[in-house]
């Protein structure tokens, strides 16, 4: 099984991994019931499904993360039981998990980290010499028809780009040359480009006769790239279609109601009232001044990439860095707000971009996580008051249809998409003046999003302004009524959605990005 | 996406473990008490019972104080020698400085709380780790205080290096720290009681309490929600000295001398109790009714091997066992996430 070659697998035709009556209960809790499945050599399985239908579940069974499952799993036609990671490489199921940085030990080096798994083998070879290191890693890399240069190999890989990084994962999960390889959300932190050169390598993999499931949000992907598409929902499967995809039907399945693929927002609303300015506010260090009114009555949606500026504007709005140059108003009067809280107090307010980190806290209840950032508020001289912390709590279940047992349940019993609802919830229940969301959809299923979108049209209508910063055109042309395009800190595209379409936004990024326009196109 | 499935016959298991871990540390007490009152006639008298409490109130209430430095997601390793600078000034402001208990117990309260703005200063501004900033205070103090005493116990009208008599002593209304009682009840047990009492109610009940721990749950979630966070990790800091300080006193009230060598015992204790403090009653964080139950179970501990007739040196082995029991309960029975101290250790079920 030290082939490095996927050769092997042809022929067999016995390289099916298969799931008959698979359940999974966490405590009290059934997340998974009754999941019969096949997966076919030289297959590319979509698995969809909203936050919380079990897709993670699934994962966590397969790959060997969860062995408290019942039923039965197959791999090319013996029945095993997987009890971990390790021993479900062994005997062919590889995964590739969401969070790349996971995958990657800083401080060691690339061909080290391609290498990993060997390090966690105690019999073989304790001594390893740096050449048979890089000559494994060449090997691992070759599987994806790379190859990089020695010094890549022997540099940190902590200095490795994010699509680098996932390469090295994937490379490294592909060594012991699985026969089911499950990727989840391998896109969600790539640029178009750089998912694109995945897809080539998934097809390459494909045809090489690896069984593959995917895992996204995206259907743009799944349509390019999947043989099957496999929805779940509450734990079930809830069909298994094959090409061609009949995505009013996949979109049904998976929200259980009438679904629309384009979803009509009706016109896009225009504000009048400024709210806030960005007044000659230089964003990144190298880049020209840029303003930008932000107007009540409007969804903002600002679109850029990783790098582009969208993460500064919010920070200096909600007064957790001060801009490299320039001012800001709020209200008409200058703003300068020196700290998180300042901003609050003016009714600024800043949903984070990594809802794990920045946003929840860990272990508290829903209700506590509602109102920490509104304790003043929630007390009576200092005095904690249950009855006001309750009342908050419950209106931010019931506007954004929060899936839990109630406001006292834990935080982290909930599914990703439902704790994005409390974080963004939570910023709206206090009647901001300017809500700015920064990627609010990321790893949120769709009908979450649609949830959180109305909620923001409807704070818009109430009189606020809402800033939508994302990398996603989709997720913009669904929820903002004027869109913004920022490149390398620069305004290309300033547009009200109805005035513009999909084509002309993409190319105002791919002409700023292109080096004959040095003066960019400001509409 | 709807409401999850809940099996309605959960597992019976999956309760009693839940009562266990909930219940489990204050039915060991009760029952070590019982077992204790049973079998030792001495055992039962009022006085034992706040003797008891009268002897694990310094080490309490030096628990309060890193129970309180937790809440902050971080720990404080120089209570012990805190406490241990407070003896050796309190003696010093008495018997070399001839001054009155009161300006004492202000000098003492002051230094602990120099001492805590210094551990904030070292993890907030200079940004060390909390257990090597509060390491090195423990070693600076220590220090500091051999100097200061020139490594001697200082004790009331002893022979000074120029062979004069100290001007002062201990003065009783230092000692009433100790000796002193309203009703039946010691002023150490008292003070043991209101600080729990108002630490219960700052943590619990008001807002800066749910900053504290806001802070120490997540501490960018906690920036970004306004919250002033580096403010709140000093507060608890200086908190921690204060109420550190506070040991200190009234252990040199209990000595009736600047001992050099007092305090060296309470750190293991302190961090101690408020571990167990945090695993009992099933609370899975820092608390104060927690802490100052699991003093009393030491208390209780100690009291009743003494009593048995077992050797003193065997009193840390018990302790190291109750330690270990409420870790395990904390971290490796019970089902919730457990957040506690050092480095921020998160531990998830």
């Amino acid at each position: 099984m030290t082939s490095p070659s996927l050769n092997a697998l042809e022929g067999h035709g016995a390289g099916v991994v298969s799931l008959a009556g698979v359940s999974v209960a966490y405590g009290s809790n059934v997340v998974l019931t009754d999941v019969s499945l096949e997966f076919r050599p030289g297959e590319i399985v979509a698995l969809l499904g909203a936050n919380g239908a079990g897709k993670s579940t699934l994962i966590k069974a397969l790959s060997g993360a969860n062995p408290r499952y019942s039923g039965e799993i197959r791999i090319g036609g013996d029945a095993v039981q997987l009890t971990s990671p390790v021993q479900a490489r062994r005997l062919g199921v590889s995964a590739v998990h969401q969070k790349v940085a996971d995958g990657i030990v800083p401080g060691l080096s690339v061909a080290e980290n391609l290498t990993l798994d060997d390090l966690a083998q105690a019999s073989r070879r304790p001594l390893r010499s740096r050449g048979s290191a890089f000559t494994d890693a060449r090997a691992a890399l070759e599987t994806l028809g790379l190859s990089w240069s020695d010094l890549v190999l022997g540099s940190d890989a902590a200095g490795l780009a994010i699509s680098d990084a996932q390469l090295v994962v994937l490379a490294r999960a592909l060594r012991g040359t699985p026969q089911l390889l499950i990727l989840d959300e391998p896109t969600s932190a790539l640029t178009a480009a750089e998912a694109e050169r995945l897809f080539e390598v998934l097809r390459a993999l494909r045809a090489k006769g690896l069984s593959i499931i995917y895992v996204s949000h995206r259907f743009g992907e799944i349509e390019a790239l999947a043989d099957r598409v496999v929805v779940l929902r509450d734990g079930r499967v809830q069909s298994d279609s094959a090409r061609p995809f009949e995505w009013h039907g996949i979109l049904h399945d998976m929200l259980g109601r009438a679904a629309e693929l384009s979803h009509d927002r009706g016109a896009a609303q225009r504000g009048h009232e400024v709210v806030a300015t960005l007044d000659g506010v230089t964003l990144l260090p190298e880049s020209e001044p840029v303003s930008l009114e932000i107007r009540a009555g409007e969804v903002l949606g600002v679109l850029g990439l990783i790098g582009a500026g969208k993460t500064e504007i919010a920070e200096a709005l909600a007064g957790l860095a001060t801009p490299l140059g320039g001012s800001l108003t709020l209200a008409g009067a200058p703003y300068f707000p020196k700290r998180p809280g300042h901003a609050i107090d003016a009714g600024v307010v800043l949903v984070p971009e990594d809802r794990q980190r920045q946003g929840i806290l860990p272990g508290w209840s829903v209700q506590q996580n509602v109102t920490v950032p509104f304790l003043r508020s929630s007390s009576v001289g200092g005095l904690l008051t249950k009855r006001l912390e309750r009342s908050r709590a419950e209106d931010v279940i019931d506007t954004l249809s929060v899936v839990t047992t109630g406001p006292d349940e834990s935080i982290d019993d909930l599914s990703g998409g439902n704790q994005q609802k409390v974080v963004v919830g939570r910023w709206l229940s206090a009647g901001p003046r300017l809500a700015l969301l920064d990627e609010p959809f990321r790893g949120v299923d769709i009908a979450a999003r649609r949830e959180i979108g109305t909620r923001l049209a409807e704070i818009a209508a109430g009189g606020a302004a809402a800033v939508v910063l994302s990398s996603d055109v989709d997720e913009i042309f669904e929820v903002a009524d004027r869109i913004v395009v920022l490149v390398a800190g620069r305004i290309e595209l300033d547009r009200y959605a109805d005035e513009t379409d999909r084509a002309s936004v993409i190319g105002a990024f791919l002409g700023a990005a292109h080096p004959s326009s040095p003066e960019g196109a400001p509409a | 996406m709807s409401a999850r499935n809940r099996i309605s016959a959960s597992k019976t298991s999956e309760r009693v473990a839940a009562v266990v871990v909930k219940w489990g540390f204050v039915a060991v007490t009760v029952a070590l008490i019982l077992f204790f009152v049973i079998t030792e006639p001495s055992f039962r008298t009022p006085e034992n019972f706040f003797g008891m409490l009268k002897f694990i109130a310094p080490t309490a209430i030096a628990g309060l104080g890193v129970m309180l430095a937790m809440t902050v997601g971080g720990i404080d390793l120089s209570v012990g020698a805190s406490a241990g600078f407070a003896v050796s000034i309190a003696a010093w402001t008495m018997v070399i400085g001839n001054q009155v208990g009161g300006v004492a117990v202000s000098v003492v309260l002051v230094c602990g709380l120099l001492i805590g703005a210094l551990n904030a200063f070292l993890i907030v501004v200079a940004r060390i780790p909390d257990l090597l900033a509060t390491l090195t205070t423990m070693f600076v103090i220590v220090g500091l205080k051999l100097i200061i005493v020139d490594g001697k116990s200082i004790s009331s009208q002893m022979t000074l290096s120029n062979g004069t008599t100290a001007p002062g002593r201990f003065t009783a209304d230092f000692l009433w720290l100790d000796r002193g009682s309203i009703g039946p009840v010691p002023v150490p047990v008292i003070i043991l009681v209101v600080i729990t009492v108002l630490l219960w109610f700052l943590l619990e009940r008001t807002r800066w309490g749910r900053a504290l721990f806001a802070v120490g749950a997540n501490p960018e979630a906690a920036r970004l929600a306004g919250i002033r966070v580096q403010w709140y990790r000093t507060i608890a800091y200086m908190g921690c000295g204060l109420l550190a300080s506070v040991a200190g006193l009234l252990l040199a009230a209990r000595i009736g001398q600047g001992d050099v060598s007092a305090g060296n015992s309470l750190l293991l204790d302190a961090v101690a109790v408020a571990l167990v403090g945090v695993s009992v009653l099933g609370i899975g964080r820092p608390n104060a009714w927690g802490t100052a139950l699991g003093a009393v179970l030491i208390a209780v501990m100690v009291t009743g091997f003494t009593m048995l007739g077992l050797p003193y040196y065997a009193q840390d082995f018990g302790k190291g066992i109750v330690l270990l029991i409420a870790l395990l309960f904390s971290f490796t029975f019970s089902r919730r996430r457990t957040v506690v101290t050092a480095g921020s250790t998160t531990s998830a079920s």
